[in-house]
């Protein structure tokens, strides 16, 4: 046996083994996707960037109960309420500071109308920190661009939960 | 008057010989880095670069712009002088070497009679811009860096000598050109087979590529001698690192593989120019060593000074002493 390894040493017998291999393995198909390019698959559960959605009559959902506010472990979410002239309670302000969201979830599962959730975007990469305090604008504007993916998404996990 | 204008013509042509050598390195150099990374991606099923340019190709190039207009950070407690010289020092003797390499018969830059051993000490000196850089950047990583590859680098030397004396013997030259010539019947590779085993395994040692990265394990080291290092002196370092594999590649095919000679001397392939060749067997064994950089695990230092010292000498040495009594008993040895 000791003879055999000695022999296998002496003559790289492993090494050139290993050549094969990995000259074989060069021919295989490719395990990585050409990412800018094309994208992995994403679930609906994905937690991406925020966006907060609107009814289908062109109204706001959210109703200022400040649980996504209450909830947010990082302290993330900043929102001030009024009572608008018809009686309802609505944001004034809603901020979010993306840079210190941890990206949980917990907003989107603590909300009681559905009105902030996490798309499934997340190439949101920006050249300053100023351009992440997220204010209420870019967070209904980020729901109107989204909001055929995030209904279906929220449709799509809805039997899950 | 005359004597001025003889010189600085000789001047002229000598720079523009030069810069008709250097630029071409330096751009394959650039190509190469990109080759490894590739090879070293599609073994491991990858993609490796493919974004800027045809296939990535220009990818080299991407990163040489991002080094130049990166800060250089030379750290506070080092000495700066040869902080700054060692990555210099490193790249001139990388491109230096390149003078004596016999691209065709003819095709040389100096085709000097002791070629194999300027290439040889010019290879050796290489060591001192690591030792020169770990020792000055005045910091743990580096320095342990440092020492290990001067270590490395002149055990590998010792078993390299002994091989190209192998080849010389056989030969009866030490320059290039005749090297090549030497082998028109017959490549050394042939009758000098595991002599090429040990020179391509010490030449991985020697350029510290894997299994025998120690110096820069990042594991342990961190980036060893290059820790300090940022911006265009780490690219210096770089390029340095590339253009002594490539030089290793070139010896390698002008000792054992028959430099610019075609493998058959029939039709269709002697109709090739002569660099082509070499080029050719250059990157053939150039893509070895980036298949071995996919396949190898790191070696252990104390293995690594076992395999030099206790096996590659003696075997070398006993090779040369086996070699040189058949050549003496059959009566074959060259006599110029």
């Amino acid at each position: 046996m000791k003879f055999l390894r000695i022999i296998k040493t002496i003559f790289l017998l492993d090494f050139l083994n290993a050549m094969l291999i990995a000259i074989k393995e060069i021919f295989k198909s490719k395990k990585t996707i050409n990412y800018p390019f094309e994208k992995g698959q994403i679930s609906p559960r994905f937690r991406g960037e925020h966006a907060l959605r609107r009814y289908p009559n062109g109204e706001e959902r959210c109703i200022a109960c400040k649980l996504c506010e209450a909830v947010c472990p990082a302290q993330a979410i900043t929102i001030e309420s009024t009572e608008r002239d018809d009686g309802s309670r609505k944001t004034t302000r809603y901020d979010i500071d993306m840079l210190k969201c941890i990206y949980c979830g917990l907003c989107e599962e603590s909300c009681p109308v559905d009105a902030i959730v996490q798309g499934p975007n997340f190439e949101f990469a920006t050249e300053t920190r100023e351009e992440l305090y997220y204010n209420k604008e870019k967070l209904l504007d980020n729901g109107d661009r989204w909001e055929s993916i995030l209904a279906a998404n929220i449709k799509a996990d809805n039997p899950f939960r | 008057m005359d004597n001025f204008f003889y010189y600085l013509n000789l001047l002229f042509i000598e720079t523009y010989k030069i810069l008709f050598l250097l630029i071409p390195l330096l751009v394959s150099v650039a190509m190469i880095v990109w080759l490894d990374r590739r090879v070293w991606a599609f073994v491991q099923k990858r993609r490796g670069p493919n974004v800027v340019g045809p296939f990535g190709l220009f990818q080299s190039l991407a990163d040489a712009l991002k080094y130049i207009f990166k800060e250089i950070i030379i750290p506070a407690s080092s000495n700066k002088v040869i902080f700054v010289l060692a990555p210099i020092v490193t790249m001139t003797l990388a491109l230096v070497a390149w003078a004596v390499i016999p691209f065709g018969e003819s095709f040389v830059l100096s085709n000097i009679n002791v070629g194999i051993l300027y290439l040889f000490a010019v290879s050796s000196l290489g060591v001192y811009g690591i030792i020169m850089g770990g020792w000055a950047s005045n910091s743990k990583y580096p320095f342990l860096g440092a020492i290990r590859s001067a270590a490395q680098m002149v055990s590998y030397e010792v078993s390299i000598g002994i091989i190209i004396i192998n080849v010389l013997v056989c030969v009866g030259s030490l320059n290039l050109s005749d090297i090549v010539l030497a082998q028109e019947k017959i490549w050394f590779i042939i009758p000098l087979f595991p002599m090429f085993v040990i020179f391509f395994i010490s030449a991985l040692a020697e350029t510290n590529r894997p299994p025998f990265d120690l110096p820069e394990a990042e594991a342990e080291l961190v980036a060893g001698y290059q820790t300090e290092y940022s911006g265009m002196m780490y690219a210096m370092f770089w390029l340095g690192e590339y253009a002594n594999i490539l030089l290793m590649c070139a010896m390698g095919s002008i000792l054992f593989l028959g430099g610019w000679l075609s493998p058959i001397d029939i039709y269709p392939f002697n109709l090739l120019p002569e660099p082509v060749w070499l080029i050719f067997k250059i990157l053939f064994l150039f893509i070895i060593f980036a298949l071995v950089k996919a396949i190898v695990p790191r070696y252990r230092y104390d293995q690594l000074m076992r395999l030099g010292w206790k096996i590659f000498l003696p075997f070398s040495l006993f090779w040369l002493i086996l070699t040189s009594s058949y050549l003496f008993y059959f009566n074959l040895l060259p006599t110029s």
